[in-house]
């Protein structure tokens, strides 16, 4: 079947009759396959787009009247939910008014990524631009300042929020996880390596649920009276020792696949520990670990969601209060879908990016 | 000339006699196996020793001992009056004039061969970028690659990549140069290249260590040839006298089994 993959140059047709009609059982199969997946996409095309409903009227208070929608709720999806409640599903309960303020923290977070992709910009300027960024979201989401009313984080939420607990949560995790991973790893120092498993090993154990319970929930009682412990910034908290215990697995792989002689040469020649873990070491075993550092990223980034359980209004969680609105209720897909959709677009970026770094370290190192 | 294990044996013109490495006693152990029983050896200044013996005969552990790769449990290390210990400051001391070359290089992959050269100069030494890449160029016209300066270790040869290791080690401008094994990992046709470099550098008066088997480099540039045997050192003298009349069996065997393998 795989005979023609080598071929640069293979006609279409040449390329069909060699791997999906090589032989009768093969032909079945493709077009047993083929059938299955037009049905689908028909079936979905026509859900989707023939028989969608984009608008529905409103009555003279501003009411939405969803009767259309419901009419065609078993054959077309009700795209009008979508004009009606993404404000409410991209900000949750952020004022109204001042919605523009986390939009612009979403920009700047897109951006800051774009900055940080660029390798032309990896330098220790780059530590500053991220300092400064989360800074300006810090100001814009709070406000309090320069004419800007004050906003308390309870009523943060939505697609902002996912993003905050993303970039935050990573941003300080991975050199955690890297702080740990080499401590895990130490031989002059067997108290901070066996404080270093038993952190990876206890903050693994258990799922992050029941962190998020335990940071929201159970820590405060154990504060004492009057000392008020921030819902969102425990769950933070919980969010980066539980992401730096799984990144700091991740980088000892990548240490522990380096040669000894890489750390040996690096001994001889004088340098010490800190100058050869940071120009010989981690460059090396962190380009190593690029996948499965990227797939842990991704695997956060959605695992953010989780924060919905303690009443945190993440993205996930703005969507799903918006379908329970009861003219709404009953269009879940819709909004469903729509947030598979933004959580994907940062997904598949980073695993772009990823892949993108990799080819270009691949080249230029040229083996 | 005497032929006892921890004698600077030699009155080449040239050698002042004064003890750059002293080596008294030594034993290390891995677990119960005792790979250096009393390893006693005086390496004198600009003195060039050649350390053979067969594989596992502990060899390469005694010249890991001399910069601290490998830690010695009994005995004293002196290295250019410096003595090995768990002091931190003397170890850097003792390192930034060690040089040392591995048999599997150790280049640095993710730097190009003039960032291998100048990342001690510039952070070890504290030398200004621009020096430390003029003198990173300059040992490699010594070791005839400078045109490689901006390519990266996977795209040389086995060949040129030690010679980049040798002139990696230079640049630190060390007063010790340690060999280990440095040509056992190359193809034979690259093995000379290597050599020669060791050669002229041997002529110029570095005091050298190396463990090696070739028995020609051997008698061109050594000093003294130190045999080892189980973790000890069994015989050693000027390499004429050790080649021609070895006086111990196990010299004999090991001398007839390279010479067979040559």
């Amino acid at each position: 079947m795989a005979s023609t993959r080598g071929l640069a140059q293979t006609r279409p047709i040449d390329w069909a009759r060699a791997n999906l009609f090589n032989s009768w059982w093969s032909t079945a199969v493709t077009l047993l396959l083929a059938w299955g997946i037009i049905r689908a996409l028909w079936g979905f095309i026509g859900w989707a787009f023939v028989h969608a409903v984009y608008s529905v009227p409103h009555a003279a208070d501003g009411a939405p009247d969803t009767a259309p929608c419901r009419a065609a709720q078993e054959v077309g999806a009700c795209w009008a939910i979508v004009p009606e409640k993404y404000r409410f599903i991209l900000f949750a309960f952020y004022p109204y008014d001042q919605q523009w303020r986390p939009a612009l923290c979403v920009v700047l977070f897109v951006a800051l990524y774009a900055v940080s992709a660029n390798r032309r910009f990896w330098r220790r300027e780059l530590g500053l631009i991220w300092i400064a960024t989360l800074g300006v979201v810090a100001l814009l989401m709070w406000g309090g300042v320069l004419g800007l009313p004050y906003v308390p984080q309870y009523q943060w939420g939505g697609l902002p929020l996912t993003l905050i607990l993303a970039t935050l949560g990573l941003a300080v995790a991975f050199p955690l996880a890297v702080l740990v991973a080499l401590g895990r790893r130490s031989t002059a120092m067997p108290a901070v390596r066996l404080l270093c498993i038993v952190y990876v090993e206890l903050i693994r154990g258990a799922p992050l649920i029941a962190w998020l319970f335990m940071a929201t929930v159970l820590f405060p009682l154990f504060m004492p009276a009057g000392v008020d412990f921030d819902k969102l910034l425990a769950a933070q908290v919980a969010i980066i020792l539980f992401a730096a215990a799984y990144l700091a697995e991740v980088v000892r792989a990548g240490l522990q696949a380096l040669p000894k002689g890489q750390s040996e040469a690096a001994d001889a020649l004088g340098l010490r520990y800190w100058q050869k873990t940071r120009l010989i070491i981690l460059p090396q075993a962190l380009r190593l670990v690029i996948p499965p550092l990227v797939n842990t990223f991704i695997g956060f980034f959605k695992d953010t969601s989780l924060v919905l359980i303690v009443g945190i209004f993440d993205l996930l969680k703005a969507g799903t209060t918006a379908v329970a609105d009861p003219p709404w209720q009953g269009f879940g897909n819709e909004v469903y879908l729509l947030l598979a959709v933004i959580y994907f677009a940062f997904c598949f970026a980073m695993s772009r990016y990823s892949q993108g770094l990799e080819r270009e370290l691949d080249r230029s190192r040229r083996h | 000339m005497s032929q006892t294990a921890d004698a600077t044996s030699i009155d080449r013109p040239g050698l002042t006699g004064q003890p750059m490495i002293v080596l008294d006693k030594v034993n290390k152990w891995y677990g119960a196996m005792h790979v250096l029983r009393d390893v006693s050896l005086t390496v004198a200044e600009k003195e060039r020793v050649v350390v053979c013996g067969p594989s596992g005969s502990g060899k390469s552990t005694m010249i890991r001992c001399v910069n601290r790769l490998e830690t010695h449990q009994t005995g004293r290390i002196v290295v250019d009056g410096t003595e090995l210990t768990d002091d931190v400051r003397a170890l850097e001391t003792i390192r930034r004039e060690v040089g040392m070359v591995f048999q599997s290089f150790n280049l640095f992959p993710h730097l190009t061969i003039l960032q291998n050269l100048t990342l001690a100069p510039i952070w070890v030494r504290r030398m200004p970028k621009a020096e430390a890449e003029e003198l990173a160029m300059s040992y490699l016209r010594r070791v005839k690659i400078p045109e490689q300066a901006n390519k990266y270790p996977g795209q040389l040869s086995g060949g040129q990549q030690q010679r980049v290791a040798i002139a990696r080690a230079l640049c630190m401008r060390p007063r010790i140069m340690l060999f280990d094994e440095p040509t056992s990992a190359l193809d034979p046709e690259m093995i000379k290249e290597v050599l020669d470099v060791m050669i002229e550098l041997a002529e110029s008066g570095m005091t050298m260590v190396c463990v090696t088997h070739e028995m020609g480099f051997a008698r061109q540039v050594a000093d003294r040839v130190v045999f080892m045997d189980q973790g000890e050192i069994v015989e050693s003298g000027p390499p004429a006298e050790l080649f021609e009349n070895p006086r111990t069996d196990r010299l004999r065997l090991f001398l007839s089994q390279i010479l067979r393998g040559h």
